[in-house]
């Protein structure tokens, strides 16, 4: 298995960091301190460095520290007994910059996969409950880590989109549809579409047997769960999408295509956002998760970056006992995790056999060089 | 920046208007014009305004010229069966610095995007139909010369369509150009080269 270890980072200006470094060891890397702090500022930057965004706030520059004009995040990794040094900043008026071992990117899209990562937050459960975008993104985040050309299709197909979006709304504003218009769209849509359809599909197939696995892991319950990738893009879409002209111009908007697609999750057939228990729904969640984890880590041949936001004061103790098992085990790489309550991590962490480092965060912290 | 005299400050203001000129630069412009003799200055002065008011847009390329139709279209040694389509003037320099084409040029003064508000009617596309569909007209390729983007590629296909009815063939020059860099960047040879080897569009 490929080895990677983030050894550090170095903060400037990011979030509420004016100044900071953090050196981190192998195994688990644990941020602790009060609420409001700044530990889950550093899993974000953390985040960063692997999807040149945040996982919260898609706005780059509010990520600035307030009254600065830019943030760095700085880090040193260790891959395959190698050194690579990768700097991500952003500046007011700028274009966001990646540099990957003194190289900067010219396209940030061609950084996506190289540190896999998965990151595990409180907000999960919206994946379940929130709207389809929200599970979407989980499987297009999966999707992307796997594969840059699939990363590609979609920043194809939503530029296109947006076009095209704004053309039907010009078109309403007009009162006037035009086909000749719309067409150039439509035939660069539609094989882009197919395309993502299909790779969804086939993600599904693998995604699906894990998942369950881990589902049966978490859960007492003998239910059978499941997950349907919803989709129309399918054998008719080209006609479907063209027959669907006079409905978009109504609407001003694309109403068909893979931005409309779903994922159903199903326990016993039944809607786990309608019908689930909390606790079905949690469990469904982590293991989306730990299956994420887990097709990352046998594609890439190598264990993914885990970032635990939270997890000890979000979930019961049941499925605490089963992470910290999987953890005891060995089956993760290098974790950070983040908890208000520094004896109870502890407490948690004392019998897993790994190196531990505790960061206790207070205000000097964020000054610390 | 403080300045000692409202002179400088707004003649400062001024150039820092220019694309790729800060106020530092500006500044050191304009106290160079300060330090030459008086001509100078009106000679520069006078050169852009006669520019600017009598710059002219070729009636059949649209391209920049000083008569009403531009040396190139003119020109007897082009060859008038091939039309290259581009956004604007700099890809016309851009190619004829290739040394690699004798065909004409259409310039289309944009791109189509919807985002931006821009649709066909807002380019030189009536004339371009004009222009190809005239009985006189002897043009029977069009090569697509537009930013390898999702604009080109949508702009293409909708010019494509239009002009295939015409039964005129279109091609775009092969994508060897640099990711992300727009025809004025791409360098001679690399250019002259996909002109060169350019493919049939589908
Ligand atoms: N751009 C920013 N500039 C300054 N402070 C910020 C910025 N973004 C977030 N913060 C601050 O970071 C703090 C939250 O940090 P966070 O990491 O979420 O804390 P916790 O330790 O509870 O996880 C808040 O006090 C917030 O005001
Ligand atoms: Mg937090
Ligand atoms: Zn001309």
């Amino acid at each position: 298995m490929r080895k990677m270890k983030l050894l550090n980072i170095r903060l400037a200006q990011f979030k509420n960091y004016p100044q900071a470094n953090f050196s981190f060891v192998g195994g688990i890397n644990c941020f602790l301190g009060r609420n409001g702090i700044g530990k889950t500022n550093i899993l974000d930057a953390i985040y960063y460095l692997a999807f040149t965004k945040s996982a919260f706030n898609a706005v780059d520059k509010d990520n600035i520290l307030h009254e600065e004009s830019f943030f760095s995040i700085k880090a040193s990794f260790e891959i395959e007994e190698k050194a690579v040094e990768v700097l991500c900043a952003v500046r007011l008026g700028e274009k966001k910059m990646v540099r990957w071992a003194g190289k900067e990117y010219e396209r940030l899209s061609e950084h996506i996969g190289k540190l896999p990562l998965v990151i595990i937050v409180p907000q999960d459960t919206d994946i379940v409950r929130e709207a389809s975008e929200m599970r979407r993104k989980f499987f297009d985040n999966l999707l992307c880590q796997l594969d840059q050309e699939y990363l590609k299709l979609l920043v194809n197909y939503n530029h296109l989109l947006k076009q095209r979006n704004a053309l039907l709304k010009s078109f309403l504003e007009k009162s006037r549809f035009s086909a000749e218009q719309i067409a150039p769209y439509d035939e660069l849509m539609i094989p882009l579409a197919l395309n993502i359809a299909e790779n969804r599909k086939a993600l599904m197939e693998k995604f699906l047997p894990i998942f369950k696995a881990f589902y049966q892991d978490l859960s007492d319950g003998q239910e059978e769960v499941s997950i349907n990738y919803d989709t129309r893009v399918n054998n008719s879409f080209e006609n479907d999408f063209k027959a669907q002209h006079q409905k978009d111009f109504r609407q001003g908007r694309t109403t068909l295509g893979i931005h409309k697609d779903d994922y159903l999750f199903l326990s016993e057939g039944k809607a786990v956002k309608k019908f689930g228990s909390q606790g079905q729904q949690k469990s469904f969640v982590i293991a989306l998760k730990l299956a994420q984890f887990d097709l990352l880590k046998t594609s890439k041949n190598q264990k993914p970056l885990l970032l635990l936001d939270d997890v000890f004061d979000k979930l019961d103790d049941k499925r605490i006992a089963y992470l910290l098992q999987m953890m005891a085990d060995g089956r993760f790489g290098q974790i950070f995790l983040t908890d208000a309550r520094p004896e109870r991590s502890k407490e948690y962490l004392r019998n897993i056999d790994t190196d531990k480092k505790f960061f206790e965060l207070d205000l000097k912290t964020q000054e610390n060089v | 920046m403080e300045f000692s005299s409202k002179l400088i400050e707004s003649a400062v203001t001024e150039f820092s208007k220019l694309p790729g000129i800060g106020k530092k630069t500006a500044l050191r412009l304009v106290l160079h014009l300060l330090k030459q003799e008086e001509d100078f200055t009106t000679d520069i002065a006078q050169a852009l305004t006669e520019m600017r008011q009598n710059i002219k847009y070729c009636k059949k390329c649209h391209n920049i010229s000083d008569e009403d139709i531009c040396n190139i279209c003119t020109s007897h040694k082009r060859d008038n069966s091939i039309i290259c389509l581009v956004e604007d003037t700099r890809d016309v320099l851009a190619i004829e610095n290739t040394s690699q084409y004798n065909g004409l040029y259409h310039v289309l003064g944009g791109i189509i995007s919807p985002i931006e508000g821009i649709g066909p009617e807002d380019l030189t596309l009536d004339s371009l139909m004009e222009r190809v569909s005239s009985p006189d007209s002897e043009v029977n390729e069009i090569i697509f010369g537009l930013s390898p983007t999702m604009e080109g590629d949508t702009t293409a296909f909708y010019i494509s369509k239009k002009v295939k009815q015409l039964g005129i063939k279109t091609s775009t020059i092969a994508r060897g150009i640099p990711i992300g860099g727009e025809l004025e960047y791409a360098d001679e040879i690399t250019l002259g080269r996909s002109i060169i080897s350019r493919t049939a569009y589908e």
